[in-house]
This record gives C-alpha cells, structure tokens and sequence, in this order.
C-alpha cells in the first residue's frame, strides 16, 4: 500500500509537471546559480497558488527529489485530495498558520534543513492581490538564514502567473511563464532583520523580466 | 501510392537531402577546430539545423497524413504562436475573459471552418466576429483603463497568429481548375520558397549587405532582399512542377511571398525591439520562438492565398 500510494505520487507529480508544461511552456532561467545540487532555500514571489508546482516543475529530477515547499496546512489538508498532493507529491512542509495553534513553524522548517532538504517559500506570507511587485516579507527567511547561515537562499522570480491564473478566475490561460533564479544571498554579520529583508525584496524584485507595454 | 502522396515524398527527400548536406557541413567545419575552441556561430548553426530536421519531419508527416493532419499541425502551430503573442501585449484581468476565448474558442472554431472549406466564413470570422465581440466581453468587466490598447493588441495577436497563420492549411481548401486534390502542395511550395528565401538572404546579405533597409531595427539590408527574393523566385521555378502556376507564374508567386514575408520579419523586429525582448520564446532550440520561425510565412500566407484564388481558383 505505501509503494502504491509512492508510485501514484509519482505519476501524479509527472502529470503536473507535463500540465505546467502544455499550458505555459514553463521553462527555468538560471541567471544566478546552476542547477546542482546544494542546499538552497529558493524564496519566491506569490501570486497564485500555481507558483509552488511551477517551481517545482522547472527543477531538474536530481533537485526536485531532494526540495520540500513550505505550504499551509490549512490549505494542503483541507480534502482528501489536496492531501494526498501536498505531502505526498510535493513532499510539503505543512506549517499552521492559524494564531490559535502554536504550531512552531521555524521548527518544522529548521528540521526538514538539517534532514539536507532544500526548501521553497514565499516569505510574502499570503498571495500578492497588489499593483506592488512584493508584500513585505516576514521574518521567517531572516530567521532561517541566521540560523542555517551555509543555506544558500535563492531569490526565485515566477513571472506571469498572475495573468495565466489571477485570483477568482477559473480558466487559465497559456501564457508563457518564466522562473528565473538569481544570485544567492545570505544574511551578513551583524545585519538587521529590516535591512536583510529589504536586500532580499530587492534582489527578488530585481529578477522580474522588464517587458514594457 | 497517389501522386500528390509520392510527390510529398520527393519534396521532403529532397529537403531531408538539404539538410543531410548542411548537417555534413557542419560536422566537417566542426571536425577542423580544435576541440577546445568555442565557435558560437557555428553552435548556432548545428542547433538551426537540427530543428529544422524537426520541422521538416513534422510538416512532411502532416502533408502526407492530409487533411486532419494539417488542420493539427498548423492549429497547433497557431496555439505556440498565440501564447508567445499574447504573452508580450498590455492586457489587464478584466480581460481574462475575452483572452481564454480566444485561445480556447476563437483558434479551434477558425480550425474547424477551414477544415470546413467554409471559406466564407474563415476568411471573416476572426477580422469581423471576433473583432467585435472580444471588446464586448472585456468592456463587460468595466475596466476602461488602457482598454483601446488591450483590445487593439489582443485583436493584433489573434490575426498575426491565427487568421494569417491558418491561411497556410486553407490551401488546401483551393478549388483549381485541373490541379485535383493536389491542393496540399501549395502549402510545400509556399513554406519552402519562404524559408529558403529568407536562409539565403541571410546567409547573402552577411556577406554582400551594405545598405540597411531599416537601420536600428532589423539587420537586413537591401542588397540581401534582392537576392533573397531573386533566390526564391528560382527555388519557385525548380518547384513549378507541384503547382498549377506555370515556370513563370511559380516565379512570380514565389517572389510574392517573399519580398511580404520579407517585410513581415521587419515589422516582427519593430514588435520585440518595442517590447524590450530579443526573442518570442524559447521554444525552438536555436530559433527562439514559432513567431520567430514562421514570421515571414505568417506575412506571406494570406497575400499568396489571395493571389492564388484571384488568379488560378
């Protein structure tokens, strides 16, 4: 029963790769790293819920195997479904987001760092429904970095998705999405969190492609 | 074996040939360089030529399938073309609407009227139709802002990558007195004086090219326009033997389409030097994008259909 329910994980996270595919062309941009495998924390913009599976689907086999995004329980347990893809085909750190749990996500996050996994967030917090390029970023990936400071963590641009899949609409529609990954940063001795922050925000912002129109 | 199907054959070894000779030439420019050398013209090249092994298989295999086969393969063609299109245009949510019609609904139905034969249909479906009723369904949505530019664009996109585009498979559709069902080798003739006019204008125009014919937007200069179209009005009388134009008139058609197609690549660079991007997409190793391959046929297609119905349909 567990090597079935592995396999048809298996089949299921091809099946999203090969959508991802068909419908937007995905394709990884490797402007600041090569895809080797390191331990990276690829920390990313959020405006649909399809950015995670496009990270996802852009990663070479050697990397995806070894990457756990970090995701909402309350989004990924809600049915059956969703949990079975969450932390089976993706392999999901779930972290609780309601203020009544004391859930403790740093730990869960710092755990699944020292199994040698690397990790995927949006460190936004919720999906950007704004004109700006970015919501502010929580402390999580500060946190992170000073605790794990050989963590690469990896600005990681997914551009389009907000109108392949905009918030409310049911249809996406194929255009072309590109996942561009930057230059890895770390946090410097003695920075602030404020000022680590805003450096991450910008190296982010700083990958989205300039297509005037 | 039919004609027409053997006729297929002949044309696609003949290109297969082309290419077996350019793969050659390749390798042997290769094989001279010292293996620790980086020659990224010719990598350029080797890419190029491999996908166009790709395209000349799969327009051949589509040829010889016939009808169905086409109407796939050019639908197809139109879908890649249309998302890179539409990725680059100003468009807004209230616009999500209109967008998914036209790639989910616009782009088959005009697929399926060609397949139809319904020429009077196909040939106002998108310029009419769909030019009127988008705009409805995104003005519906009460965003005015930018709004002229988001429909303008989008109407843009549809009849560069769908309209113009499918008048390469409505070829088929060409009732000619005489010429039977050999209608399909019309599209052969048309996509290879094209292609081949626009490989040797650029391989003409590097070496004899002076004058610019549109200076900071396209490398291309008149020198190599001459020769190009020259170069594919002899390729279109090699190939009159597949059509029912004639030694002189296959050298005025193909001569035709390509100074259009030449022209259209010209107005492509206008688009993406506007937009900032140097390529459509990435989709095509090599190549960049289908927009990319097939900009100079999206140009040529509708003008040769036209002249082909007026003159011979």
């Amino acid at each position: 029963m567990k090597l079935l329910r592995t396999f048809a994980a298996r089949i299921v996270g091809h099946a999203i790769r090969i959508f991802a595919r068909a419908i937007t062309a995905v394709r990884a941009d490797w402007q600041g790293i090569e895809p080797v495998p390191r331990q990276r924390v690829y920390y990313s913009n959020h405006t649909s819920n399809a950015d995670m599976p496009m990270i996802w689907s852009v990663l070479p086999a050697a990397l995806r195997r070894t990457v756990r995004p970090v995701a909402a329980a309350d989004y990924w347990l809600k049915n059956p479904l969703r949990a079975f893809v969450g932390p089976e085909v993706f392999n999901c750190v779930l972290v609780d987001r309601r203020p009544e749990v004391n859930d403790k996500p740093m730990d869960k996050i710092l755990a699944a760092l020292d199994e040698g996994s690397s990790l995927i967030i949006f460190p936004e917090g919720n999906r950007n429904m704004t004109e700006d390029p970015l919501l502010p970023f929580k402390a999580g990936l500060y946190n992170m970095g000073v605790a794990r400071p050989d963590v690469d963590l990896v600005p990681t641009w997914v551009a389009n998705l907000n109108t392949i899949m905009p918030k409310g609409e049911v249809i996406p529609l194929p255009l072309i999405c590109t996942v561009t990954f930057g230059a890895p940063i770390h946090v410097a001795e003695g920075e602030s969190k404020d000022a680590f922050l805003k450096r991450a925000s910008d190296a982010l912002v700083a990958l989205a492609p300039q297509v005037q129109s | 074996m039919s004609n027409t199907t053997s006729d297929i054959l002949l044309l696609a070894l003949g290109s297969f040939g082309i290419l077996l000779a350019m793969t050659f030439l390749g390798e042997v420019l290769r094989a001279r360089q010292p293996a620790d050398t980086l020659n990224p013209v010719l990598d350029t090249y080797m890419t190029r030529v491999q996908s166009w092994w790709g395209m000349v298989t799969f327009i051949g295999l589509a040829l010889i399938s016939g009808k169905v086969g086409v109407m796939v393969l050019f639908a197809f063609a139109s879908f890649a073309a249309l998302r890179e299109f539409l990725t680059l245009t100003t468009k807004a949510q209230a616009d999500h609407i209109s967008l998914a019609l036209a790639f989910f609904v616009v782009l088959p139905l005009q697929y399926v009227f060609i397949a139809l034969g319904w020429d009077g249909l196909y040939t106002v479906f998108i310029p009419v139709y769909a030019f009127l009723l988008l705009p409805i369904v995104s003005a519906l949505r009460g965003n005015a802002n930018r709004f002229l530019i988001r429909v303008a664009e989008t109407q843009w996109a549809l009849m560069i990558s769908v309209f113009c585009l499918s008048h390469v498979p409505a070829l088929m559709a060409m009732q000619i007195a005489g010429y039977g069902d050999r209608a399909v080798l019309l599209i052969a003739f048309l996509v290879m004086v094209v292609q081949l006019g626009d490989l040797l204008e650029y391989f003409l125009g590097r070496r004899i090219g002076r004058t610019k014919i549109a200076p900071g937007l396209s490398p291309k200069t008149w020198e190599g326009l001459v020769c190009g179209v020259v170069s594919a009005m002899l390729i279109g009388a090699l190939l009159n033997w597949i059509t029912p134009f004639g030694v002189f008139g296959a050298m005025a058609m193909a001569g035709a389409a390509s100074l259009v197609g030449m022209f259209g690549n010209i107005v492509f660079a206008a688009i993406k030097r506007d937009r900032g991007v140097k390529d459509w997409s990435h989709l095509i190793p090599g190549q960049g994008g289908f927009v990319d391959q097939l900009d100079s046929v999206i140009f040529a297609a509708p003008i040769f259909y036209h002249l082909t119905k007026y003159f011979y349909g």
